[in-house]
């Protein structure tokens, strides 16, 4: 019999669909899924909007995808100037799939103060 | 040009229908039977006998045959090939001409496919393997309400499979709890929720009081986690007129998709219902009820193959294909076969999976695969692996089985899910180091560590019934 003393209250989250139930990234691991979005072909890019307004399908575009890109060390100078610029907003790294049309991936690297 | 006269009687079929010499058009439409014949009757008579009563051959001549012309309308059986392993079955290749059936009409297909020929005397047991349908056959249908493309982007999901889980007990909940039932797995991170098949509208639960309360959970768990949810509302009724009633309430309600039973239900009432979901912007989840009734026996009925094209023409954003690793049937290769014919755009001839013709599927949308059935935490990084990202993993038992109830037990799969994802996209081979994966994630969830411990000795393993044919 399960006793009611022991088992937890899960608490409902925000949680940013996609890696929004793993413990925050660090930069190593966030250099990891940068590495995996490029290798697959993929093109970088950087979202970013007030957590007000974040169930919108459209959040705001940081400049252009990054066409082209290899480096990986750009993509994460570019999550610390958007960053920088915009410190209360949630923002979010996409990988833009060409061939599907989709994206191939998509998850929230840092979260704004709301 | 020969001079036709009319010459009644008895012929043998294959006077006609076998030609060996015929090269298939593009055009032709495709099919692999394998075939177990009456002992002491001729391979090419048998091949024969199925292309004729498929097609246009009846048992005896009649004169009205004259009046057409049947070179042009009939089918052919043009190869015959071994089964590995198997001397008494052989594969039967059959080309129809495309003008044989309706535009947009899996069921017509079917119904001269696998119509009268299934229960003719001079062959024991009969099963469609596969059908190659031709490109401009395939244009004329509409497939999928939406596609794995729009409805990520409906529901802004990206990078990963999907997440769900059928709500239990199947029956006999009232609409309120029921609809508890839908909230808790919702707000605990589980993408949809889902109708039982059984589902439809007992005197327990009537279908649009359940249609009202999963309506309010679905909108309150989207507020409260901050992510697009769903739940297939099933639909599946006893008419279409009921169908279609259920389909605008469910509309009416929120919820971005719904559910039927292509099998059960009839493809005439799929195909209608995929339209209708097309024209209103909703999903549609097909659940497969009856398919083992038809596609279980190794030497007769119709591969599951078969039925899951038929499906993505009828029209369906999601279609249960097993799971390989949980309680239900499915072999391993044969299941990754028709997972690619439900999602590419080409999918070339591969007999180690059961494939026997190059299938180009052209423009037509792709069908997430949903794998459902007496899975749980420990399976995760082995379904990603099998799966990948293109598919819809359902945790019945494995999510309301959970010692804290619903809400942890989604999160606990979705945790599990995610480490998976990550850990594939570090680079490692998740399927070998699903403990570690999964013993590293839960650390940081208490709710992963209890599942991990609750069904830490749950298999499922018995040898698969229908085996691909392999000497």
């Amino acid at each position: 019999m399960t006793d009611i003393h022991t088992i937890g209250d899960y608490q409902t989250a925000q949680t940013l669909e996609t890696f929004g139930f793993m413990p925050k990234m660090s930069q190593d691991e966030v250099y990891t899924q940068i590495t995996y979005i490029i290798a697959q072909g993929w093109t970088p890019a950087i979202e970013h909007e007030h957590p007000s307004r974040a169930f919108n399908h459209y959040w705001t575009m940081w400049k252009l995808p990054f066409f082209g890109e290899q480096d990986v060390g750009g993509v994460v100078a570019e999550l610390e100037a958007c960053r920088r610029a915009y410190p209360d907003h949630h923002i979010r790294l996409l990988g833009y799939d060409n061939y599907t049309q989709s994206q191939g991936s998509a998850f929230v690297v840092y979260e704004g103060r709301s | 040009m020969a001079v036709k006269t009319y010459d009644a009687g008895v012929k043998e079929y294959r006077a006609m229908y076998w030609t060996p010499d015929y090269v298939p058009l593009d055009t032709d439409l495709l099919a692999c039977f394998k075939c177990t014949g009456q002992p002491g009757v001729p391979r090419e008579e048998v091949a024969a006998a199925v292309a004729a009563e498929s097609s246009t051959g009846t048992w005896s001549t009649v004169w009205s045959e004259l009046l057409t012309d049947m070179e042009y309308y009939k089918g052919r059986a043009y190869r015959i090939e071994d089964v590995p392993g198997d001397s008494e079955s052989f594969y039967a290749f059959i080309a129809y001409p495309i003008d044989l059936f309706e535009e947009a009409s899996v069921v017509n297909v079917l119904t001269s496919l696998v119509g009268n020929v299934f229960g003719f005397k001079a062959l024991r047991h009969l099963r469609l393997e596969d059908i190659r349908f031709p490109i401009a056959y395939i244009k004329t249908c509409g497939g999928p309400p939406a596609g794995i493309q729009v409805e990520r982007d409906r529901l802004n999901k990206y990078g990963r499979p999907m997440l769900g889980c059928t709500i239990k007990p199947k029956l006999g909940l009232s609409a309120k709890n029921y609809g508890r039932a839908v909230y808790e797995c919702l707000r605990g991170g589980l993408d949809m929720t889902k109708d039982d098949e059984n589902v439809n509208s007992q005197p327990f639960m009537r279908w649009r009081d359940r249609f009202e309360f999963v309506g309010e959970a679905i909108q309150k768990a989207q507020q409260e986690t901050g992510e697009r949810k769903g739940h297939y509302l099933n639909v599946t009724a006893p008419t279409p007129e009921e169908m279609y009633k259920r389909a605008e309430f469910a509309k009416e309600v929120g919820s971005p998709i719904m559910m039927h039973d292509f099998l059960t239900g009839g493809f005439t009432a799929n195909t209608g219902l995929a339209n209708w979901c097309r024209d209103n912007g909703m999903l549609l989840h097909i659940h497969r009820a009856m398919h083992a009734v038809i596609d279980r026996h190794p030497k007769h009925g119709i591969h599951f193959r078969v039925l899951a094209k038929c499906l993505r023409l009828s029209g369906g954003d999601h279609l249960h294909t097993g799971t390989v690793v949980g309680k239900l049937e499915g072999d391993r290769q044969s299941t990754l076969g028709f997972v690619d014919q439900l999602r590419e755009s080409f999918v070339p001839e591969d007999r180690s999976r059961g494939v026997f013709f190059d299938q180009d599927w052209g423009s037509m949308p792709g069908v997430f695969a949903v794998a459902s059935g007496g899975i749980h935490v420990w399976h995760m990084p082995a379904l990603v692996t099998i799966f990948g990202d293109d598919s819809m993993l359902q945790f019945g038992g494995g999510t309301q089985g959970h010692p804290w109830g619903n809400a942890a037990g989604a999160c606990a799969n979705r945790v599990a899910l995610e480490a998976s994802v990550k850990a594939r996209n570090e680079g490692r081979e998740i399927e070998k180091e699903a403990r570690d994966i999964l013993t590293e994630a839960a650390r940081n969830s208490p709710e992963l560590a209890v599942a991990m411990e609750t069904w830490k000795e749950i298999k499922f393993e018995f040898e698969t019934v229908d085996k691909l044919d392999v000497a």
